[in-house]
């Protein structure tokens, strides 16, 4: 049996979630072959060709697979899934939409956002905002799983040299479209790949203050993240959210600023290697995770560090 | 057109859940608990949209329990109409949770579903996604914004990226996100009220659902501990820390 990989992409880049997932697939030990559905994706193709240890690259390529829209992909991966015993996708926004859609097609219930590969029925995932880890074993003649991809190291995308086959696109089912997208641009390392991470909340009070933030950001060469009620006041935007319901980041180095440390936003960031927490209030919970804490006014110590570093 | 909210009752997000002492399963004997924040905005929503006028009906339903009658209670509180109870171990999975849904939307005919993107005790962010694949409809998953107009729904999705917007036609399957609205806060006489709004109870069995369990829980164990940490002086000691002790910056 074989291992299917579900590639996360915009049609002309792999994103980089798409290797951890191979690295998933990899503890599981069977073959793996790459699944890609878009639209006019060729340097998708040649990019997953060069993925390491997979053997074959299916492409479907389609007007209605441009947006990648599950109502229209699963049923092409349901169609491709003879002969796969497993089914994975990053556990990003586009994998938790997909998937469990592919899963209810199958008849097999999947497996959400898994930080460990026991055997290849049997993982750890993470429950209750991550403060209970399960380990699950699946029943399920094939296995539909997303990946976290903070458990996962990234496969090497440059030494593969897997086949390329191009599949038959399924007609369009047309129950939905897509509108328009607003993606967030900037030219700051992404959130979920960045070495250094500083995330700000409650405590910055408005959204020009983040600017402190931005320029602590610019010395360590970091991404800028945000607590829940930072995002709900209007300070960022919503893709900034690092949490239970957000974005898992397990940086180098995590800084939170302003951050109270609840559950749901500790959820999110406690696999960091070190975290540093800066907070006015000596008891705020995010010092019992913090590797140093320092108990100061975020408008006084974030311009003294961003000076001095 | 009518509504159907599944709603689920979980620990509340104020409790931190321990794995029990054996790890076979977590310590929530006692544990306060609350509809799934998520559903609660579910429920919001419809409730909203039938006061614009443009539902007619909004039918929560939950499956587990009895003690879940609490919950459909509490929905009705903020506004629902009638409660339906499935009556079913609460280790009902998300597909077979979705299968009994789907069996209610064949004998309801709602031309919308709103279900809560997550439960905050399982993390599955799975059970819309699988009821829009064996109704056969279109799903708008995460959704910060909704229109209903002309037979479609317009569904803005907080994905990864930013904000993505995506027309679906009705029947449709919309999963919250936490930003969609805020819930209100039930009335005293709307808690009186909801007492007597009807709620029926129907089993597994009548709707042709197996409950049988396909993911099954081995183990359960604590996260990995983080060490203790130390809090610094100052940030020229944090900095020293930083650079000469945890190594993690120049
Ligand atoms: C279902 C659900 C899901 C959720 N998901 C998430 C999630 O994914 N991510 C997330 O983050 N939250 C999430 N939350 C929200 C979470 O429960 C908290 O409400 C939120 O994380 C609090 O954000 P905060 O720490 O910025 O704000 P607060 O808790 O208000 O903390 C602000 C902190 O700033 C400090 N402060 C204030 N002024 C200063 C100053 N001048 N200098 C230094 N320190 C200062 C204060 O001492 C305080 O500790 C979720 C909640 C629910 C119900
Ligand atoms: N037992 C249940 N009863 C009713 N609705 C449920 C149940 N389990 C899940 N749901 C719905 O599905 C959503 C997502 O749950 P999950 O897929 O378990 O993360 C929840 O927010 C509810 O709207």
């Amino acid at each position: 049996m074989k291992t299917l990989i579900i590639a996360e992409h915009d049609n002309s880049a792999l994103k980089a979630g798409t290797l951890n997932a191979v690295a998933a697939a990899n503890a599981i030990g069977n073959p793996v072959d790459i699944l890609i559905a878009g639209f006019q994706c060729d340097t998708v193709t040649e990019q997953a060709q060069k993925v390491a240890g997979v053997s074959q690259v299916l492409t479907a390529n389609a007007e209605h697979y441009q947006h990648q829209l599950p109502e229209e992909i699963a049923p092409l991966i349901v169609a491709q899934s003879d002969g796969y015993s497993h089914i994975l996708a990053p556990a990003t926004t586009s994998g938790k939409n997909l998937m469990p859609r592919v899963a209810a097609l199958l008849d097999v219930q999947a497996i959400s956002d898994i930080q460990a590969v026991v055997s290849p029925d049997t993982f750890e995932r993470p429950i209750y905002a991550g403060n209970v880890i399960a380990t699950v074993q699946s029943s399920d003649a094939v296995k539909v799983i997303t990946v976290r991809a903070t458990a996962f190291d990234p496969v090497d995308n440059t030494s593969g040299s897997a086949s390329a086959t191009s599949i038959e696109a399924l007609a369009a089912l047309g129950v939905s479209s897509f509108v328009e997208e607003k993606i967030a641009e900037s030219d700051r390392p992404e959130l979920t790949a960045a070495n250094v991470v500083i995330s700000g909340g409650r405590g910055l009070a408005n959204s020009e203050n983040f600017g402190l933030l931005y320029a602590l950001a610019d010395k360590l060469n970091a991404a800028v993240g945000a607590s829940r009620a930072a995002v709900d006041a209007g300070f960022v935007p919503n893709d900034m959210q690092v949490g239970q319901t957000g974005k898992i980041v397990a940086p180098e180095l995590y800084i939170a600023v302003g951050i109270s440390g609840a559950i749901q936003h500790l959820a999110g960031m406690k696999d960091s290697k070190v975290i540093v927490a800066i907070n006015k209030d000596e008891d705020a919970p995010i010092f019992q995770v913090a590797d140093y804490g320092l108990v100061a006014d975020l408008f006084d110590a974030v311009p003294e560090l961003s000076a001095k570093l | 057109m009518k509504i159907l909210v599944p709603i689920k009752r979980v620990v509340d997000y104020n409790v931190k859940v321990r794995p029990s002492a054996d790890g076979t399963g977590v310590d929530i004997a006692n544990a306060k608990m609350s509809i799934n924040p998520f559903c609660e905005i579910a429920v919001e929503e419809a409730v909203r949209l039938k006061e614009q006028g443009v539902a007619s009906e909004v039918i929560v339903v939950s499956a587990g329990d009895n003690k879940c009658h609490e919950q459909l209670r509490a929905a009705m509180a903020l506004g629902a109409d009638r409660a339906i109870h499935i009556d079913a171990p609460n280790s009902l999975e998300p597909l077979a949770v979705a299968k009994c849904l789907k069996a209610i939307i064949e004998r309801e005919s709602p031309e919308l579903a709103i279900l809560g993107k997550q439960s905050i005790d399982g993390d599955n962010n799975q059970t819309g996604q699988m009821l829009a694949a064996l109704w056969g409809v279109g799903q708008g998953t995460f959704a910060s914004s909704v229109k209903i107009s002309e037979g479609a729904t317009w569904v803005t999705r907080e994905i990864d990226g930013g904000l993505q917007t995506v027309k679906l036609n009705l029947p449709a399957v919309i999963t919250t996100d936490l930003r969609l609205n805020e819930p209100r806060y039930a009335k005293l006489p709307d808690i009186m009220k909801a007492k007597r709004k009807p709620l029926a109870t129907i089993t597994l069995d009548e709707l042709g659902v197996d409950g049988t369990v396909r993911v099954t829980t081995t183990k359960t164990a604590p996260p990995a501990q983080r060490k203790a940490g130390i809090k610094v002086a100052s940030v020229d000691e944090l900095i020293d820390k930083l650079k000469n002790e945890a190594k993690v910056i120049p």
